[in-house]
């Protein structure tokens, strides 16, 4: 009895030791900010930006292959937000600065197939077969996958109207700031 | 108290005391010159938003009738205010108008084609307030549609609820009015000052504050002496007269003037036990408690150079901006219109706007008053740290926000700016700082809404892929279900088919024996 309790305990802790010290010596590194970086991307994995969904494109941020304007959802505000986490400057010349997008669906020619309601990763879209579909404002992240899904090209991107609530002042146009710089 | 508290204490105050600037005020003759009326206009465009928070949810149809101070849209949501018919006549269109706002944006408005007469709804009748209980006098508010008259337009019921359940002490009418060319309170509690002073013992009734102060800017001696003379009989109501200085209308700092203490940075007044309200919001609790009718007509100061004849008048909400100057008689086209004051108010993109809740003045402008002057760098010559009525750093803050470093100007307190204008105001090189401030805001509150936005998308494709996955599950389950149906219906079938052979084998037995 007691010579089983021994063994069995004796080969518990050695087998421990042994995964730890596995566990350590053949760690598989990785890189720490690609968990920070997937966290803040949009996460519905809508590969506009060419990479197998949000964590392929946080690892490609991470490891300098994509710019941080590589998330057309993201937007300006992912951009910055990226180069600060990465302290590098970003360069936004290349991001349109059109402002966020949403997808609406022309109501007339809409013939009910259910096939942009399949690619929309956050489910924005209502409808069912052979009715007429509609997308649910706050629910779209702009992605642009159910475009092209589209037969009968339904679908259209359309800037967010701008409403009172949402307007924003302009910067100041001056010629002040290179005094300061 | 520290020892290094007390040598400091001997330098003077901590709060600097030059806060602030002194602008002509150019509030006389208009604020002299008695009231007027409006006559009828034949069109309202009365805004569902003309408060701070959710836009009023409209409840009449096209083509009905009302009268006037009829509920043509209630209140939805936590944050809101009713809206009422200003006069009788017919809606005729629920639609889209220019917002007195500098953007040029519309917003919905119900337009009530007049019916020339005036007609009121039943207002109730009418009972004693101290007799109803605090909650019902900040229902019946509500109900009236009153919102802050001052500017911000925050509704007031809820600010009488806040100051109930934070247990304030003193109730603080603001009659600051420190903005130039603007007398509608001046001229309110000169005319109105025992309905202004009834609306504060209401509203000290629903507060539970055992006293109300009244600061009266002292460039006003007619409204000071009529509201100390109305407020006579009641002790619990003291009227003040406080130095004439902007920002003293903001409530941070009347606060501060009044009561000596200084509102921390992120904190509000109702946190040291005080709440903050106009006077023309007294006013308007009054002819709601009293009389039961709503916020439905404002006193609209109507000033500037390139106006006939200035002065105040009593304005029926949601009448058009044109024809109200049409009332006034414009001297000259003027160069710029500005609805409320000149530092704080909004320049409107042209006169076909309504006059909402919240409108304090309709400035006409001419060019000389609104010279628009080409900014030149930055001197760092400091004035504007020593206008700033927060102790902020403006010419820091901006510097910043010129180059997107919004994260900067929010470590130099940019969140405690009230926009008040002071730095814009005194600087020499014209540099518009309070452009800049705004610009910042909206931009953080901007970056605010995509970050929500963000975390909702997350949310959304999580429970997407949840979905799927519960989906899939549910259909194997299904095809499981199914199968193992058929399999049972098979059994069953052959477990008949062999009864049914051995029911019928016994009878062949039977017949070959």
């Amino acid at each position: 009895m007691i010579a089983a309790i021994l063994s069995v305990t004796l080969l518990g802790i050695a087998l421990g030791f042994a995964l730890g010290f596995a566990a350590r010596k053949f760690a598989v590194e990785t890189d720490a900010r690609v968990a920070e970086i997937g966290a803040m991307m949009p996460g519905t994995n809508c590969g506009q930006c060419g990479y197998p969904g949000c964590p392929g494109a946080a690892a490609a941020i991470a490891a300098g292959e994509a710019t941080v304007t590589v998330c057309p959802p993201g937007g300006k505000a992912l951009a910055t937000a990226l180069a600060a986490k990465l302290g590098i400057a970003a360069d936004l010349s290349g991001v349109s600065d059109e402002g966020p997008k949403i997808a609406t669906i022309a109501e007339e020619i809409c013939i009910g197939c259910c096939r942009c309601i399949k690619e929309c990763p956050t489910d924005a879209i209502v409808g069912a077969a052979k009715q007429i579909h509609a997308v649910m404002r706050e629910a779209c992240t702009g992605c642009g996958n159910c475009v092209d899904r589209c037969p009968t090209e339904a679908v259209k991107m359309e800037p967010v109207p701008v409403t009172l609530q949402h307007w924003v002042w302009p910067k100041p146009q001056a010629k002040v700031e290179q005094a300061w710089a | 108290m520290g020892l290094i508290e007390k040598v400091f204490s001997l330098l003077g105050p901590a709060i600097h005391t030059d806060w602030g600037v002194h602008p002509a005020d150019r509030k006389r003759p208009a604020a002299d010159s008695p009231v007027r009326g409006l006559p009828l206009p034949e069109r309202l465009h009365v805004p569902l938003q003309q408060h701070i928070g959710a836009a009023a949810r409209p409840i009449m149809l096209v083509g009905q009738t009302v009268l006037k101070g009829q509920l043509i849209a209630e209140a939805q949501g936590a944050t809101s205010a009713a809206v009422h018919a200003p006069t009788s006549g017919i809606v005729t269109a629920i639609g889209d108008i220019s917002a007195p706002h500098p953007s040029g944006l519309s917003f919905s408005a119900v337009t009530i084609e007049s019916d020339g007469a005036d007609r009121w709804a039943d207002t109730g009748a009418s009972v004693d307030p101290f007799s109803l209980p605090p909650q019902e006098i900040a229902r019946r508010v509500a109900a009236a549609g009153v919102v802050g008259l001052g500017g911000a337009t925050f509704p007031s019921a809820l600010k009488l609820g806040l100051g109930l359940r934070a247990k304030i002490h003193t109730l603080i009418l603001n009659g600051g009015e420190c903005e130039p060319y603007l007398s509608c309170d001046d001229r309110l509690m000169r005319d109105c000052a025992t309905e202004i002073v009834d609306g504060i013992r209401i509203m000290l009734h629903a507060t539970g504050a055992t006293r109300a102060l009244v600061g009266i800017e002292d460039n006003k001696p007619e409204a000071i002496a009529s509201m100390t003379a109305a407020a006579h009989d009641f002790p619990d109501i003291k009227v003040r007269s406080v130095p004439a200085r902007y920002p003293m209308g903001s409530e941070k700092h009347l606060f501060s003037e009044l009561t000596g203490q200084e509102v921390p940075a992120d904190g509000r007044t109702t946190d040291l036990g005080a709440l903050v309200h106009n006077v023309g919001t007294a006013w308007a609790v009054h002819e709601a408690l009293r009389q039961g009718r709503p916020l439905v007509e404002r006193l609209v100061t109507l000033n500037g150079g390139a106006l006939e004849r200035p002065g105040n008048i009593r304005v029926p909400i949601g009448t058009l901006v044109e024809d109200v100057l049409a009332f006034a008689g414009l001297r000259s086209e003027p160069a710029r219109l500005v609805m409320g004051g000149p530092m704080m108010g909004n320049r409107l993109p042209h006169a076909r706007v309504p006059v909402v809740k919240g409108t304090s003045g309709i400035l006409a402008l001419t060019a000389a008053e609104a010279a628009s002057l080409e900014p030149g760098p930055c001197i760092r010559c400091s004035t504007c740290v020593r206008a700033c009525p927060v102790g902020l750093l403006p010419l820091e803050m901006s510097a910043r926000i010129g180059v997107d470093d919004l994260n900067g100007a929010v470590a130099l307190g940019l969140k405690d700016c009230i926009a008040c204008g002071c730095c814009s105001y005194v600087c020499p090189s014209r540099i518009p700082l309070v452009h800049y401030f705004n610009h910042a805001k909206g931009e953080l509150a901007a970056q605010g809404r995509a970050q929500l936005r963000n975390e909702a998308a997350k949310r959304l494709a999580a429970a997407r892929i949840e979905r799927l996955a519960r989906e899939a599950q549910e259909k194997t389950a299904a095809a499981a279900r199914r199968k193992a149906e058929r399999a049972a219906q098979k059994a069953a079938e052959k477990a008949a088919a062999e009864a049914a052979q051995q029911a019928a084998q016994p009878a062949a037995e039977e017949t070959t024996t």
